[in-house]
């Protein structure tokens, strides 16, 4: 199962505002 | 460390999961590195619902230790939320739970805050101060609480 990572920040941060849910928000250079 | 089952398993519980690739999103690495002031990777950062952070994770870390830091962002969540009581549940999972960890010290500390907070009874300090002199003596948390004794 792998973790289920969005790449619409902007969106994202709407979202958890919406649904008042904390983000985890990856700063990454591994390989997609 | 995602790969690893608990930590793909507690994020997917816990937040709402978003990635900037450096390479593949070029562009919006470069917004939000500099609105979040994280110009290095790896970078995990914790954000309330309202986009504040509330914990931030530097460089590559081991399984153990990866899972810990994100329960410690989350417990520091409840803390800033005034859920005085899930924080210092959350705060002591991670001591118990994870105890070898650098993150286990910072839950002890703050696991001692939490109800004070919530009661401004000074008690849970003076334990935790005196449950640093048996533990983690060396680390900056004991010296942190030393003022509790």
């Amino acid at each position: 199962m792998p973790i289920n990572f969005r790449h619409d920040v902007d969106q994202v941060l709407e979202d958890a505002k919406a649904q008042r849910k904390p983000v985890l928000l990856d700063f990454s250079a591994a390989p997609m | 460390m995602w790969p690893d089952e608990r930590v793909v398993r507690f994020v997917n519980e816990n937040f709402l999961p978003a990635r900037v690739h450096v390479k593949d999103d070029g562009q919006a690495f470069q917004r939000f590195s500099e609105r979040f002031r994280a110009p290095w990777t790896p970078t995990i950062l914790l954000l309330d619902p309202d986009g504040v952070e509330q914990h931030r994770i530097e460089g590559f870390l081991p399984a153990d230790d990866l899972l810990a830091q994100l329960m410690l962002g989350r417990a520091k969540l409840a803390f800033a939320q005034q859920q005085w009581a899930e924080a210092e549940r959350r705060f002591r999972e991670i001591v118990e739970q994870f105890p070898q960890t650098d993150a286990a010290p910072e839950a002890l500390y703050w696991a001692g805050v939490a109800p004070y907070k919530a009661t401004g009874n000074p008690a849970s300090l003076k334990a935790t101060g005196r449950a640093f002199a048996e533990r983690y003596q060396d680390s900056t948390w004991a010296k942190k609480a030393s003022v509790w004794r």
